[in-house]
C-alpha cells in the first residue's frame, strides 16, 4: 500500500480510537464554504497522483490530493476535458475537493453535474478502512452507488482519496452568442433551446444581457448560429471562466451570497438583490441581507432550494429543513459511514 | 417477533385497504408472477398485491412492515437477474396498475409519470413535443420505467445521452415502514446526501418507487448509421477505441461477434456481411450538419482501422434495417438452441481482445458454444452461451461457465454487472468484486432505509457467510478475507 494512504488511514483510526474530530483537507479553495469545526486537521495533499488515464476508455483515475490545474492540463493534452466544468476558486483547488463539493460550472446544464461523471471512488470511513466503490468502467451497477454518495457529503460520509471519472471531449469549436432581453423573456428562451436541438452548452442572464455559449462541430455551431442570430461576442471563453471562478464583477459583493437551485422555468423570484441567473435558469445568484427563512420560502416554491454559499453567518452550510423521515436516513446513513462523527462535523448539519 | 401469518391471515388483513381484485393467492393466478426475464429462477410469490394508489402502496407496507412479512416490488418482469423474483413466504407487490403519465411539461423537458409506465411510452407520450425520454433498453416496450429505475438500465444510445442515473429529476417512494419520501427535486440537485442517486440501481431494495420525474430531450433533426464489418475482432475493438480517440462520441457504437452475427443475419436479414468476424454499427446523430461532418470522420477512421466493408444508411428503413439485427440478436441467438443464457459484464475496452480469446477458450472448455454482443462505446459485454436446459447437468455448466466470465470482467478491471443488476444471479461473484468490508457497508446501506430488512430480501448483496461458504473470496493485496471466519 501506497505510504500516505497507510498514514492517512492510520490517522483517520487513532481519531476513531480517541473520537478526535478531523478537518479533512485538500487544497483548501472551497474551505469557505464547508466550515466543518475541529481541533485536528487531516491532509490529503500529499496524496498524489494519476493512477490511470487512457484517453480512449474515456476514463481518469487519479488520487484525491492531486491539484485539479493538473489534471484540467493532462487531459487537454489529449483533447479531453471534465465536462461538469468544476471551479477551481483558487490555484490550489485538488480533486477529492471537487468531489467532495460537488460544485459544477457553466456547462451543467447540458454535460451534467460532478455525480454524473464519477464512476468509482475509494474512501476511508469513519473507521480507517480503506474501501472501493463503483469502478473505472463506464457501465456498472453492481452494489449500492456509494461512489455518487460521496458527491457533495462534503468529506462527511469518508475520507476520499481516489475517484475515478468520465471524461469527454473538448469541442471543436466554441461561440458566444448575446442578446438584450429582460429576465422574464430570457428564462423562457433558455428553456425553449433545450427543448430544441442546438448545441447550447451554457447559459446565462445578467442585468439586461442573455448569453448563451454553443459548442461542437464547427459545421454545427455555426449553423445554429445562423438559426438562433444574437451577437457573437469575443470575450465568451473569459465570460464563462468568470462565472466558473466567481470572478466576475456581479460576484463582488460584501453582501452573504446565496444559491438559489430551482425550477428552470421558474419565472423570476422578484428578490431584490439577483445578480445573475445560470444553468438554464436552473441556477440563482442572489446577494442580499434577506431573512434565510424567506430565501428558503422563495426557492422551495419555485421548486428547489436555498445555500448560504458565502459571507453570511458562516456557523453551518445551511440545508434547509429536510423531511424528517430523510433526516433518520441522513442520520443512518452518516452513522453507518462514521460511527463515531468524526468527518468533517458540521455536515449535513441539523434537520 | 411472533410466528409468520398465515395466508388466510395476511390476505383477510390486507383487504382492509385493498380491493378483492387486488389480491390474489390462488396457484393459478400468482403463477404469472413466478418468475421474471430470468425465468432458471422460479419461486410461487404467496401472495401477490396490485395496488393502484400510494396510499395502498403505504397501507401494505405498514402491515407487512408491522407482521414482519417479506416484500418484493415487481414492474413489468423482464428483469435478466432475477430481481422481482418472488419470496416464498412473502407478498409481491406487483406496480403494474400504476400505469399514468400524470404530467408532461414541455418547457422544462420533464415527465412525471408512474412506476409501471412503459419506457416506450414515455417517448410516445412527449413526442408531439418533439421530445423523447433517452434511455432505451431493448426490452424498451415492456420494462417498465419504475424497473428502469431500480436497475438504473442502460440502452444503445447511453454512451452519448446516459444511463437511467443521468435522465431522473425526481423520484417519490415508499420505505418499508410505509413512509412517502420525496428524493431528488424539480431543480438540478437537492440539498443533503444524493439518495435519488443511491435509490437508482437499488434493484427495490430501498424503497417501493411510486412516482417518477424524467428528464426528457429533444429529438435529434437527423440519425444516421454506418455498418462496418472486420475480418479480426481485435481490429474492431482497435476501430472503436480509434473512433473515440478522435473526439467522436458517437450515439451508439454496437459490436457483434461472427456467430452472434450470422445469427442474427439468419433471423431478421438485415443483410449483415456473414463473412466477417465482428460488425460495428456506429450511428450518428444531431443536425444534418453535425451528422454529415461525424460521419465523415467515422468512415475515414473506419477505414484505416482495417475495416472490410463499410455501409452508411441511405434512408431511415435502412437505418432502422442495420439496428434490427442488433435489437434482435437474444431472441436470434435464442433460435440456434434450445436455452441461452445473457451475460452482463463490463470491460476496459482495450481488454477486449484478451477477454474475448478467454471466452471462446472457455467456451471449448466447457464445451457450450458462445455469440458475443458489446455495447461496444461504454464497454457493456454480453456473451450469450448456449445450453439445452433439458440436459442434465447442462444447465450448471451454463452457470459455472458464466461465473467464470464474469469473474474474469473483475479480474481485467471491470464489473460483473453493467445494467442488468445482481439480483440473485450474480451474488456469489459480489464476493468476488466487493470485500467484507464493502459489503457489510452496504448492508448498512441498506438498513438506513429498511433496518428490519424485509423488502426484497435475500437480494443484490450477499451475506458475508453466504460469500465465506461459497469460497469465493476475494483476494487482495494477497490477504486472504475473512480470517475470521471458519473455512469450510
Ligand atoms: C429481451 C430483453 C432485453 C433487455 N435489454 C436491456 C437493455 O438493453 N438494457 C438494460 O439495462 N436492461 C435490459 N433488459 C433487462 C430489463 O428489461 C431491465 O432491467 C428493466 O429495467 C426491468 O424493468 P421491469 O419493469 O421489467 O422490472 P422487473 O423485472 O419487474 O424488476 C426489476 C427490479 O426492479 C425492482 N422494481 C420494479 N419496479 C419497482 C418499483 N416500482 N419500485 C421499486 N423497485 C421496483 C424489482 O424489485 C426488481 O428488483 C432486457 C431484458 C430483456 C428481457
Amino acid at each position: 500500500m501506497h505510504t500516505v494512504l497507510q498514514s492517512l488511514m492510520d490517522q483517520v483510526r487513532n481519531a476513531h480510537a480517541s473520537a478526535t474530530p478531523l478537518r479533512i483537507r485538500g487544497g483548501g479553495s472551497k474551505g469557505f464554504w464547508l466550515h466543518a469545526q475541529a481541533p485536528q486537521e487531516l491532509e490529503l495533499r500529499a496524496y498524489t497522483g494519476v493512477v490511470d488515464y487512457e484517453p480512449s476508455e474515456l476514463v481518469i483515475t487519479v488520487r484525491a490530493g492531486t491539484p485539479l490545474a493538473e489534471v484540467e492540463a493532462l487531459l487537454a493534452q489529449q483533447g479531453q476535458m471534465l465536462a461538469f466544468e468544476p471551479p477551481h476558486f483558487g490555484p490550489t483547488a485538488t480533486l477529492g475537493g471537487v468531489i467532495a463539493s460537488g460544485l459544477s460550472g457553466p456547462r451543467r446544464a447540458s454535460a451534467g453535474s460532478v455525480r454524473d461523471f464519477v464512476l468509482g471512488v475509494r474512501i476511508i470511513d469513519g473507521l480507517g478502512r480503506d474501501l472501493s466503490f463503483g469502478g473505472r468502467v463506464i457501465k456498472n451497477v453492481a452494489g449500492f452507488d456509494v461512489s455518487r454518495l460521496m458527491v457533495g457529503a462534503l468529506g462527511s460520509l469518508g475520507v476520499i482519496t481516489e475517484v475515478s471519472l468520465k471524461v469527454l471531449p473538448i469541442p471543436a469549436f466554441d461561440v458566444t452568442l448575446e442578446w438584450a432581453l429582460q429576465e422574464a423573456a430570457a428564462i423562457v428562451r433558455m428553456n425553449e433551446w433545450g427543448g430544441q436541438p442546438f448545441p447550447v452548452s451554457a447559459t446565462s442572464w445578467q442585468n439586461g444581457r442573455l448569453r448563451a455559449r454553443l459548442s461542437g462541430a464547427e459545421v454545427a455551431v455555426r449553423a445554429a448560429m445562423h438559426r438562433l442570430g444574437g451577437d457573437a461576442i469575443p470575450q465568451g471563453a473569459a465570460w464563462w471562466a468568470s462565472l466558473r471562478e466567481q470572478s466576475a464583477p456581479c460576484f463582488e459583493t460584501s453582501r452573504p451570497l446565496w444559491r438559489l437551485a430551482v425550477k428552470s422555468t421558474a419565472p423570476p423570484l422578484g428578490l431584490s438583490g439577483a445578480i445573475l441567473t445560470e444553468w438554464g435558469g436552473a441556477q440563482r445568484w442572489i446577494a442580499s441581507d434577506h431573512a434565510p427563512a424567506q430565501l428558503h420560502k422563495a426557492a422551495r416554491d419555485a421548486g428547489g432550494h436555498a445555500l448560504l454559499f458565502r459571507g453570511g453567518n458562516p456557523a453551518i452550510p445551511h440545508l434547509g429543513m429536510l423531511h424528517p423521515v430523510l433526516g433518520q436516513i441522513h442520520r443512518r446513513l452518516k452513522h453507518a459511514f462514521d460511527p463515531k462523527g468524526i468527518l468533517n462535523p458540521g455536515f449535513p448539519g441539523n434537520f | 417477533m411472533t410466528a409468520m401469518p398465515t395466508q388466510s391471515e395476511i390476505t383477510a388483513a390486507l383487504s382492509r385497504w385493498l380491493p378483492p381484485d387486488a389480491i390474489l393467492f390462488q396457484p393459478e393466478d400468482v403463477r404469472p408472477f413466478e418468475t421474471d426475464g430470468l425465468t432458471a429462477y422460479r419461486q410461487l410469490p404467496y401472495v401477490v398485491v396490485l395496488p393502484r394508489t400510494e396510499a395502498e402502496v403505504q397501507a401494505v407496507l405498514r402491515y407487512c412492515h408491522e407482521a414482519g412479512i417479506p416484500v418484493v416490488a415487481r414492474g413489468s418482469g423482464t428483469g435478466l437477474s432475477g430481481g422481482a423474483l418472488p419470496h416464498a413466504t412473502g407478498v409481491l407487490m406487483s406496480m403494474s396498475r400504476f400505469m399514468r403519465i400524470l404530467d408532461i411539461d414541455p418547457l422544462a423537458r420533464t415527465a412525471r409519470v408512474q412506476p409501471g409506465v412503459r419506457n416506450l411510452a414515455i417517448s410516445e407520450a412527449v413526442a408531439p413535443f418533439g421530445l423523447y425520454y433517452a434511455p432505451d433498453p431493448s426490452s424498451q416496450i415492456a420494462c417498465s420505467i419504475g424497473g428502469n429505475v431500480a436497475e438504473n438500465s442502460g440502452g444503445v444510445h447511453c454512451l452519448k445521452y446516459g444511463l437511467t442515473v443521468h435522465n431522473l429529476v425526481k423520484v417519490r417512494a415508499v420505505t418499508m415502514a410505509g413512509e412517502l419520501i420525496e428524493l431528488g427535486c424539480d431543480a438540478l440537485d437537492a440539498p443533503g446526501y444524493d439518495l435519488l442517486a443511491l435509490m437508482t440501481g437499488s434493484e427495490g431494495l430501498l424503497g417501493v418507487l411510486t412516482e417518477i420525474t424524467v428528464k426528457l430531450l429533444p429529438k435529434p433533426q437527423k440519425a444516421q448509421a454506418i455498418l462496418a464489418a472486420f475480418d479480426d475482432i481485435e481490429k474492431a475493438g482497435h476501430a472503436v477505441a480509434n473512433i473515440i480517440a478522435s473526439g467522436i462520441i458517437p450515439a451508439g457504437l454496437e459490436m457483434m461477434d461472427g456467430p452472434a452475427t450470422r445469427a442474427a443475419e439468419a433471423f431478421v436479414h438485415a443483410s449483415y456481411p456473414l463473412e466477417a468476424e465482428a460488425i460495428l454499427i456506429c450511428e450518428s446523430d444531431g443536425t444534418p450538419e453535425e451528422v454529415l461532418d461525424e460521419m465523415a470522420r467515422m468512415k475515414a477512421i473506419l477505414e484505416s482501422s482495417g475495416a472490410i466493408e463499410i455501409r452508411f444508411s441511405q434512408d431511415e428503413a435502412q437505418r432502422l434495417k442495420f439496428w434490427a439485427g442488433r435489437k434482435a440478436a437474444f431472441p436470434a441467438v435464442g433460435r440456434l438452441s434450445p436455452d441461452y443464457y445473457c451475460i452482463d459484464g463490463t470491460i476496459p475496452r482495450r481488454t477486449l481482445a484478451a477477454v474475448l480469446k478467454r471466452i471462446y477458450e472457455m467456451s471449448h472448455e466447457y464445451g457450450l458454444e458462445v455469440c458475443n454482443v458489446f455495447h461496444a462505446g461504454d464497454g457493456n459485454l454480453h456473451p450469450l452461451i448456449l445450453f439445452d436446459a433439458a440436459k442434465p447437468g447442462e444447465f450448471e455448466r451454463t452457470e459455472a461457465y458464466a461465473g467464470k466470465i464474469l469473474e474474469l470482467c473483475v479480474e481485467v478491471g471491470g464489473t460483473i454487472t453493467g445494467e442488468h443488476g445482481v439480483g440473485v444471479e450474480k451474488i456469489n461473484q459480489m464476493c468476488v468484486q466487493f470485500r467484507p468490508d464493502e459489503i457489510s457497508t452496504f448492508h448498512a446501506v441498506k438498513a438506513a432505509f429498511d433496518p428490519e430488512g424485509l423488502l426484497n430480501p435475500g437480494k443484490a448483496i450477499p451475506t458475508l457467510h453466504r460469500c465465506a461458504e461459497m469460497g469465493r473470496m476475494h483476494v487482495h493485496h494477497n490477504q486472504t478475507a475473512y480470517p475470521e471466519l471458519p473455512r469450510f
